[in-house]
């Protein structure tokens, strides 16, 4: 029997659990009645939401015990679990403070006089919030189909928003056809994986199957389908286009939260399964390797400031299946060291991807809302009309690179301490490429983001719309402010951060096993003893070096060229030239014209472009051919109705008496 | 005993619906089969609890005279009579429709579905007024007729659907309520909109709509 | 290495001296080593620490295209080098700062000071900083992996992830043996790029078309600048204790070690102006081919620590 005080606590987690789903789900419906108000209530509804969900998630995480409902089953349906245990609350704390700092963007970003459809995204992206919180306590598979797909549906909307250019149609269009593929991918996953256990609700697998062929058929159907949401390279190509034709708001949540989902359904693999092979892990590592690599690749030769935030998204995905590999190599091999750190590094850095992505997509969406284009070639100088996004977006950059003293290089360290570890033992050729791929993706992110930061922010302004940027209205500064606070704060002080932490990772272990605590492995406190000191000495320099009042100021020497003007200033595409062309054997850029000739020549055009390889090379050449192969048989479409129900009739026929003989 | 009068009074309207040409006379027939199965449950020796009697009672309003009654009203707006040049001719369909009858008994003999009791005959019934109904819908080509074939099919359904009434109540009532669906749905908006946007009844122009 | 309280106080205290007051030392004496084997007398070896006097007195002068980072940037590297100076053991003693893991976050560190050095490069809005900060971050893809590996050989080798000990007591590898000549060559050469030397920059060319390091800090002046000496005199200094670190006695006295220490940053420091004097800057092409031959001899040296 539970104590009544441990009763009341899991009664008081599940009750504030599911007010904040039903407050996050009818956020957008006062928008859609009143047109003045709608922004300010969504935001409030959503905020409500968040303080909500947010404490049930400490509750959990920080002592109390997780807690499970049963939604009623009738005698033919059994509609299932919803649970909210430490990997819930761990992951709901993201969803609900991305769609809080949305909706709070929202105000100024999306309202209801400068853009259409205002009510309609407010009232949409409440509901996606409030399918994603469902989603990560779903702990049946009908709950949790359920959630996946009315999630994908109400991305898809959302994303469809601006649906008068073509680029946003296409890039919905291609979205919906990968997320259906994953969730197809996932009902026949389940299907095996209720042939085994008996029955739908998700409980832990019976130990041995993992190694058998349902096992691992299980596992490639969950690789597959989790990968196409997560973003998992080959099965990315999906992502770009459509978090770049969102709206700002709108990429922060996919972004930040709805590919996690993806990372939500390995997590709670991992959970399932007591004796994973080794070859699991191994496979997780070597796609992580790969996505990292590929995918900061790929965000260097981008001229598009979002589609280069969603590249880096790939690459961070791959960051963290690289720490769930580990960990699930750790488990497989009976080494709690090399599991602890796995696990927490990747369930760290999702949280911190989250927050630090969601920061850098406001802050674009900022940039993007005030000179109206996302090209980095027509922006610049925006750090002196926009300090504050500016500001923004540097915590955000500097957070992705993993620079210390912010969040991401807690979540990359613990990460490569577990590859540190994994490289004394059996398989340490996985580990090699663990930190291998870790150290050129922190040298690549670094470039990038200096490149993003220093063309948009730096300089000088290369258009006139960059010319006359002003700062953005506070209400979009806010929701930047919020998240930008709590990655430097989970940088300074990661040691918060551990006790949630080892709750979730004993969830991951299963029951019985003991596990190291985080903070035995990981010096997390010297981080903090570091960090204080660094800033501190920072500052005081700064403020030695900063010139007295009456300092000169100057135009940028230019070597003597009597008339620079900013489009002389090093282009995004220079910079990251040398990288892009050093990788061309793998990226196969495009560029077009440029060919200088004679000495008084004419002016030119140059182009350059890098098309998504998945995309662009396989999958479309790929479709169009399976396409005209398939329009052959278009002779069976003759038009009558009555051909199409004699082909019902004709099938029906067939099987009643198949199943006779 | 009357279960099986009524099961084979519906088989044999089944071969007067695919004979006819007159669109009054099928209509009526349609009525007819409706009451019929709307009856049946009364007769299976369940009792007459007053479940059973209002499901009667809603099979025979909605089968029996909701359901003509709009198709009566949407033959007078378009003034139709008779359904000539269907694509399979009436004799032909008939001898289909025996053939389909045939097929039905003996698939039912041989599929492992063997429910004992009163609903001995359901099953080849049902899967000859299946049948009977798939030819109407394949062969004919004013739309009202289609909507009395599809009408038939449901009837077919209904009648599989009756076997689990013990069971499953809830499923036959649905059945009634898919009636009224079509009774609504179908034919006001797709006859109506037909009519209005080809000025014609007759399905061959829905073929311009091919992809 | 059972110290007492007292005892590691003062080795701390002594870390901490050097770290501030060594570096300027460092170029001064490769200066020097330069101008005489170039048969010419030179600037005095202290002569960087006249520099960054005079330039503390001299107002600076910036550009109106800069914003705050300008300023942060050199600050910023200081700052990140003194902290990295704390992790890095001199010699075979303990550094002030040490825990597992320590080597990561030094790694970092020096991305940091990167990071910022490129930013304020990119504030001015100047093509000739843009220019050198993309090679610099292209170039830096390059030599992390090396120095990454490198810490993967020594970490396997000892089974420790704190550079105290990663540095300081190499285990099974022993001094000379043939996987740390490698790592010790593959982290040379990104001692080269990381600290703008020949052959990958020449630290005293003012061409366009062949500075990397220097061509960034083309507009800074007074105490920014000073700053950005010492902090390019702290790296060379921390990155010197890395190379010399395995290779020092390990058996002897605290006196006898440090002075051992100081000798052996003196003659990396010789030996580099030695380099520069007969050695000629790289083509810029070729220098990504030097650094990949740095990342392959390191995973060599890990490869051959298996065998």
């Amino acid at each position: 029997m539970v104590a009544p005080a441990a009763r009341v606590a899991r009664v008081v987690g599940m009750t504030l659990y599911l007010l904040a789903i039903l407050f996050a789900a009818v956020s957008g419906v006062p928008g859609l009645f009143s047109r003045g108000f709608g922004g300010k209530g969504a935001a409030a509804l959503m905020i409500v939401s968040a303080l909500l969900g947010i404490s049930a998630s400490a509750w959990v995480l920080y002592g109390g015990s997780g807690s499970s409902i049963m939604l009623p089953a009738t005698a033919t349906i059994s509609w299932g679990l919803v649970s909210f245990d430490p990997i819930a609350a761990f992951f709901l704390v993201p969803v609900l403070l991305l769609s809080a700092c949305a909706s709070i963007y929202g105000i100024s970003y999306w309202d209801d006089h400068h853009q259409e459809g205002a009510g309609k995204v407010r009232f949409f992206l409440g509901l996606l919030a409030a399918f994603l919180a469902l989603l990560v306590g779903a702990t049946h598979a009908f709950v949790f189909l359920l959630a996946w797909e009315g999630m994908a549906l109400m991305a898809f909307v959302l994303v469809m928003t601006e649906d008068r250019e073509a680029e946003t149609r296409r890039a919905a269009w291609i979205y919906l056809a990968c997320t259906h593929t994953g969730t197809l991918l996932l009902l026949g996953a389940f299907a095996v994986m209720a042939g085994a256990t008996g029955g739908f609700a998700f409980s832990g697998l019976p130990p041995g199957l993992a190694s058998t062929g349902k096992g691992t058929a299980m596992f490639v159907l969950f690789l597959l389908g989790f990968g196409f949401k997560a973003g998992v390279l080959p099965l990315h190509f999906w992502l770009p286009p459509a978090h770049a034709a969102a709206p700002s708001h709108v990429s922060s949540v996919m972004s930040g939260v709805l590919i996690k989902m993806g990372i939500l359904g390995f997590v709670r693999l991992a959970a399932w399964v007591p004796d994973p092979p080794v070859w699991w892990g191994g496979i997780l590592v070597v796609l992580g390797a790969l996505s990292g690599i590929m995918g900061v690749a790929l965000a260097l030769g981008q001229h598009d400031l979002k589609r280069l935030l969603a590249y880096h998204s790939i690459e961070n995905i791959g960051i963290i299946l690289l720490g769930l590999g580990l960990g699930l190599i750790g488990k497989s091999t009976g080494h709690p060291a090399l599991q602890v750190l796995g696990f927490a590094g990747a369930l760290l850095h999702v949280l911190n991807h989250s927050l630090f992505k969601g920061l850098l997509f406001l802050a674009a969406g900022s940039v993007v809302h005030v000179t109206g284009t996302r090209d980095l070639e027509r922006l610049g100088g925006l750090g002196r009309s926009m300090p504050r996004t500016a500001a923004a977006f540097l915590v955000g950059a500097w957070a992705i690179c993993g620079l210390p003293p912010l969040n991401g290089f807690v979540s990359e360290w613990l990460i490569y301490l577990a590859a540190f570890r994994g490289l004394a033992h059996f398989h340490w050729g996985l580990s090699l490429i663990a930190l291998g791929a870790l150290s050129v993706i922190g040298a690549l992110a670094l470039a990038c983001f200096a490149k993003a930061y220093g063309v948009v922010f730096q300089g000088e302004p290369r258009s006139t719309a960059a010319a006359q940027a002003q700062e953005s209205p506070s209400a979009m500064i806010l929701p930047m402010g919020i998240l930008a606070s709590v990655c430097v704060g989970i940088g300074l002080a990661p040691v918060l951060i551990a006790k949630p932490l080892d709750r979730v990772l004993s969830e991951l272990a299963g029951r019985g096993q003991g596990l190291p605590e985080l903070g035995s492995l990981a010096g997390l406190s010297w981080l903090s003893a570091l960090a204080i000191p660094l800033l501190m000495l920072g500052i005081i320099l700064w403020k030695w070096s900063i010139p007295k009042p009456q300092a000169k100021e100057q135009p940028t020497w230019g070597c003597g060229y009597l008339a620079p003007n900013p489009r002389m200033q090093y282009t995004a595409s220079s910079f990251a030239d040398g990288l892009v062309q050093g990788m061309s054997w793998v990226l196969w850029p495009k560029a077009a014209g440029g060919r200088v000739r004679g000495y008084f020549p004419f002016p030119r055009r140059f182009q350059s472009h890098l098309p998504d390889p998945v995309l662009d090379r396989v999958a479309e050449p790929g479709l169009k051919g399976t396409a005209f192969l398939l329009s052959t048989l278009r002779f069976l479409q003759a038009g009558h109705m009555s051909i199409y129900l004699l082909y019902i009739l004709l099938t029906l026929l067939t099987l009643l008496v198949w199943m006779v003989v | 005993m009357f279960h099986d009068i009524l099961i084979t009074l519906t088989v044999l309207t089944n071969f007067t619906l695919v004979a006819t040409s007159r669109i009054h006379k099928s209509i009526q027939v349609a009525a007819f089969q409706g009451v019929l199965l709307g009856l049946l449950p009364m007769t299976l020796g369940l009792g007459f609890h007053v479940h059973i009697l209002l499901m009667a009672a809603a099979a025979v309003i909605v089968k029996g005279w909701f359901i003509p009654f709009l198709l009566r009203r949407a033959l007078a707006k378009v003034h139709i009579h008779r359904e000539v040049h269907p694509y399979i001719g009436y004799t032909v369909s008939l001898m289909l429709c025996a053939l389909g009858t045939g097929m039905s008994i003996v698939l039912a003999h041989n599929l492992p579905l063997k429910p004992g009791g009163p609903f001995a005959l359901f099953v080849p019934a049902a899967l000859a007024t299946l049948f009977t109904g798939f030819l109407l819908l394949v062969s004919r080509r004013k739309a009202i007729t289609q909507v009395v074939g599809y009408l038939v099919l449901e009837n077919g359904i209904f009648l599989f659907g009756l076997m689990l009434i013990e069971d499953m109540p809830i499923l036959v009532e649905t059945g009634v309520l898919l009636d009224l669906f079509v009774g609504i749905f179908v034919m006001g908006i797709v006859i109506n909109h037909i009519s209005v946007a080809f000025d014609s009844m007759d399905t061959r122009q829905l073929a311009e709509l091919k992809d | 290495m059972p110290e007492s309280l007292f005892a590691s106080t003062l080795h701390a205290l002594l870390h901490i001296l050097t770290a501030l007051l060594l570096p300027p030392l460092i170029p001064g004496l490769i200066n020097k080593v330069k101008a005489v084997m170039a048969g010419r007398t030179g600037p005095p070896v202290l002569q960087l620490y006249y520099d960054l006097a005079k330039l503390s007195r001299k107002q600076a002068v910036f550009s109106r295209t800069t914003t705050w980072i300008f300023m942060a940037g050199p600050a910023g590297a200081v700052a990140v080098g003194l902290c990295a100076a704390m992790l890095v053991p001199f010699g075979h003693f303990h550094a002030p700062l040490h825990f597992q893991g320590d080597v990561i976050l030094f790694a970092y560190l020096l991305g940091l000071s990167r990071f910022l050095t490129v930013l304020s490069a990119l504030d001015t809005g100047s093509s000739f900083e843009g220019m050198g900060a993309a090679r610099e971050v292209t170039f830096a893809a390059l030599a992390e992996p090396a120095l990454f590996l490198g810490f993967a050989a020594l970490a396997k080798s000892t089974g420790s992830l704190s550079l105290s000990t990663m540095l300081a007591h190499t285990g099974p590898l022993l001094r000379f043996s043939g996987p740390l000549v490698l790592v010790l060559a593959g982290w040379a050469i990104v001692y080269m790029a990381e600290n703008s030397r020949i052959p990958v920059d020449d630290p005293n060319t003012h061409l366009e078309l062949t500075m990397i390091h220097e061509v960034m800090v083309l507009d800074h002046s007074g105490r920014p600048f000073a700053l950005v000496l010492y902090g390019s005199s702290l790296k060379l200094l921390v990155l010197s204790a890395l190379l010399v670190g395995p290779v020092l006695p390990r058996n002897v006295g605290p006196l006898l070690g440090w002075l051992a220490f100081y000798l052996a940053l003196g003659i990396l420091a010789v030996g580099v102006g030695f380099a520069e004097s007969v050695m000629a800057r790289f083509r810029m092409t070729k220098v990504p081919q030097f650094l990949v031959a740095g990342v392959l001899a390191t995973a060599f040296a890990f490869l051959l620590m298996l065998v």
